[in-house]
């Protein structure tokens, strides 16, 4: 395919462009998320979105956040974009990019950084497509607004480029959104969000109103993109199984807190937090038939989150120290942590 | 035995007007028949624009047919008498996708089951009608005391999905369609609702129509499975045979894509080259086997005639020349090859 010949052209004029290509230490993260704390201010007081969530990414690492609606998935991803509005308002936390704390930057700054350093798909984002735009003018946008100067002739060949590059035909930059299919419009979003070859893409529910084949070949697309750019992905959804086929770890989120974080396999084979488990056990399979196991209980309103560990009023194995004390994620293997009471008491039994 | 609804030949065409000149063929001469045989649950899987959901409205006859008819204890859905097509609407019930929409948000969600009680004359009482009420929530695993008296907004999708399943069972139907109940519901929730289907097919004897794009859930509830792809049925019969053994190719690129949660078994390669086949949009009648343009298996025969079912086991119906040495069944014979059996 002529992908692999787009490529290196593409990076030696990004080269020219002043942006950097070359990636450093690869066992340092390239993104490090400290104590974030998000809260929606409402008049029936704070509804805590995100409270507390401490992860990193190394360069080239597919990250999965996966947690039930109103978990804070789609907020974590507003907020590393620092595109949170009122009434929501970042109350603490530390997004290190590179080294930089993009909390401290100026709104400029900031729109810089966007797309050409970290680059978000929104959900529904073929949606945010403008209608009466072709499809050229609205890749070249992003470019243009970051200071990317060309001739008519240049934009055509990057647009054309970029198409392919996400495996569409160079036509579809004459075209308008209403012309392509779902799939179609998903990767011309994906084609925007690698314009400017970002270190990190965050892709909130790349696939959620698409069939399982076109979302298999999205998927597919933006896992390409991916190793081409040696980028970083956070891929946040609900859907487990999305998760097994395209990441390297995962995060599972629980009312606003990250309750688990592990190497994609270890989460489905150990999975060491209650909620994890119970997620995990409660996923229909093709394999076996079984009797479903729903879990029991309803996830806790974020205006009144319960004392203590916010999953102990559903969990079947809550002591009485759960209500009391809220745990804190602390390692439970290689690259592997877990928030839960239970893992301390038998990791003290155990030494 | 007169089945309880049959869909004879039924086609539908959208468009194709003075108006809408452009026509789409949204579903393409489908029978089947239920509740002449055991209670079971029948699951129809396709992706969206397969015709899953237009079918479901034409056999609840909210949608006019284009060729064919609906009969509901042998008469047509259009000549029912008034007392006649008041039984339908007892014994035939629907639970839909979304599960906000359904309730009027200016009302406490016991309106929802209120309603069904006067309209059908099922209680004598207040008292009566409570306890009817209570039973049915209890039946879904809610608790009555946490549920009545709220408004939809105080509950959470999978609790509202649930008093709609609720709902259905207050009528003891015979029948309920259900059209992607658990897509719009959160993980942990939607097994909930799943077996709750699951437990009125078997403990109240109602038959399921399982509609949905979820495979895996279709797999795991029910009985016999109908593939629709872009408006035919491409493959039916035991989900054991249909999801295990898949013969025609749309079945198993569809199998093939499907995300399984086993970081062990990723995205199979074969599947992975079909899927990488552009697809064409269908309009119109087209003459061949409509996946054709995608299929890595095409030959002249399939872009000149659509296939006709042809039986590739006892229990499976296969729509695709590969297996044209097997006998070809008739259309409306597709569910002879169903299995009637309770769920392991």
């Amino acid at each position: 395919m002529a992908v692999a010949e787009v490529v290196p052209v593409f990076a030696r004029r990004c080269q020219r462009l002043g942006h950097d290509v070359s990636h450093d230490d690869p066992m340092k993260p390239l993104l490090e998320v400290s104590n974030l704390r998000v809260h929606y201010h409402t008049l029936r007081g704070p509804v805590k979105a995100v409270d507390g969530v401490n992860f990193d990414l190394k360069a080239g690492e597919r990250f999965s956040l996966v947690g039930e609606s109103g978990s804070g998935k789609s907020t974590i991803a507003l907020s590393l974009m620092r595109l949170i509005k009122p009434p929501g308002r970042i109350e603490s936390g530390e997004v290190l990019l590179d080294g930089v704390n993009v909390m401290t930057l100026s709104e400029e700054q900031m729109r810089q950084l966007r797309l050409a350093r970290i680059a978000l798909i929104s959900q529904g984002a073929m949606n945010s497509l403008n209608p009466v735009m072709r499809i050229k003018h609205q890749i070249a946008d992003g470019l243009q607004s970051h200071g990317v100067r060309m001739s008519r002739q240049e934009a055509a060949d990057r647009v054309g480029e970029l198409l392919q590059w996400v495996g569409l035909r160079r036509q579809v930059a004459d075209m308008f959104p209403h012309e392509l299919s779902g799939g179609m419009k998903q990767r011309v979003c994906i084609a925007i969000a690698i314009s400017l070859r970002p270190r990190v893409i965050i892709a909130d529910e790349p696939t959620s109103a698409l069939d399982v084949v076109v979302q298999r070949q999205v998927m597919e697309t933006l896992r390409r993109v991916q190793e081409d750019l040696e980028a970083s992905v956070i891929l946040i959804g609900h859907d487990m199984g999305l998760m097994a086929q395209f990441a390297d770890r995962v995060g599972i989120m629980y009312a606003g807190r990250l309750v688990e974080n592990g190497p994609v396999r270890d989460i489905f084979s150990h999975p060491r937090h209650p909620y994890s488990q119970l997620l995990i056990a409660s996923l229909p399979s093709l394999g076996k038939k079984g009797v479903f196991q729903g879990i029991p209980g309803f996830p806790p309103s974020l205006l009144d989150l319960p004392p203590g560990c916010v999953f102990h009023p559903r969990c079947p194995y809550a002591m009485d120290r759960c209500a009391g004390e809220d745990p804190v994620l602390r390692p439970v293997g290689f690259n592997h942590s877990a928030a839960c009471h239970l893992l301390e008491e038998h990791q003290e039994a155990t030494s | 035995m007169t089945a309880l609804l049959e869909a004879r030949h039924i086609t539908k065409i959208f468009g194709g007007g003075l108006i809408k000149r452009h026509r789409t063929l949204a579903l393409e001469d489908f029978s089947l028949s239920i509740g002449s045989g055991q209670p079971t649950i029948t699951g129809v899987v396709g992706e969206s624009g397969s015709g899953k959901t237009t079918m479901a409205r034409l056999l609840l006859g909210l949608e006019s047919l284009t060729r064919g008819e609906v009969l509901y204890q042998g008469k047509n859905l259009r000549r029912l008498s008034r007392t006649e097509w008041h039984a339908f609407r007892r014994d035939v019930q629907a639970i839909f996708q979304d599960p906000f929409e359904v309730y009027n948000s200016f009302y406490k969600v016991d309106h929802v089951l209120t309603i069904p009680i006067a309209k059908f004359r099922l209680a004598n009482s207040k008292q009566e009608s409570r306890a009817l009420i209570e039973e049915v929530l209890q039946a879904v695993g809610l608790r009555p005391e946490e549920t009545l008296g709220r408004y939809p907004h105080q509950l959470s999708g999978g609790q509202r999905q649930r008093v709609m399943v609720a709902r259905a069972l207050l009528l003891r139907p015979r029948l309920i369609i259900a059209d992607e109940p658990v897509s719009m519901i959160d993980a942990s929730l939607r097994a909930t609702v799943l077996d709750n289907l699951r437990q009125l097919n078997e403990e109240f004897g109602i038959s399921i129509i399982y509609i949905t794009h979820d495979l895996t859930t279709a797999y795991q509830i029910s009985h016999n499975i109908i593939v629709l792809y872009s408006g035919s049925v491409t493959e039916a019969g035991d989900v054991e045979l249909v999801v295990g053994q898949p013969r025609h190719p749309y079945t198993r690129l569809l199998i093939g894509s499907i995300p399984l949660p086993d970081p062990d078994r990723r995205w199979s390669d074969e599947s992975g080259r079909m899927s990488q086949v552009a697809s064409r949009k269908q309009t119109g009648d087209g003459l061949g086997c409509r996946f054709a343009d995608r299929c890595p298996h095409a030959f002249s025969l399939c872009l000149e005639k659509a296939p006709p079912l042809f039986q590739t086991s006892q229990h499976r119906a296969t729509a695709c020349y590969l297996y044209q040495d097997h006998p070809s069944i008739r259309r409306e014979e597709m569910d002879k090859v169903f299995v009637w059996r309770t769920a392991s």
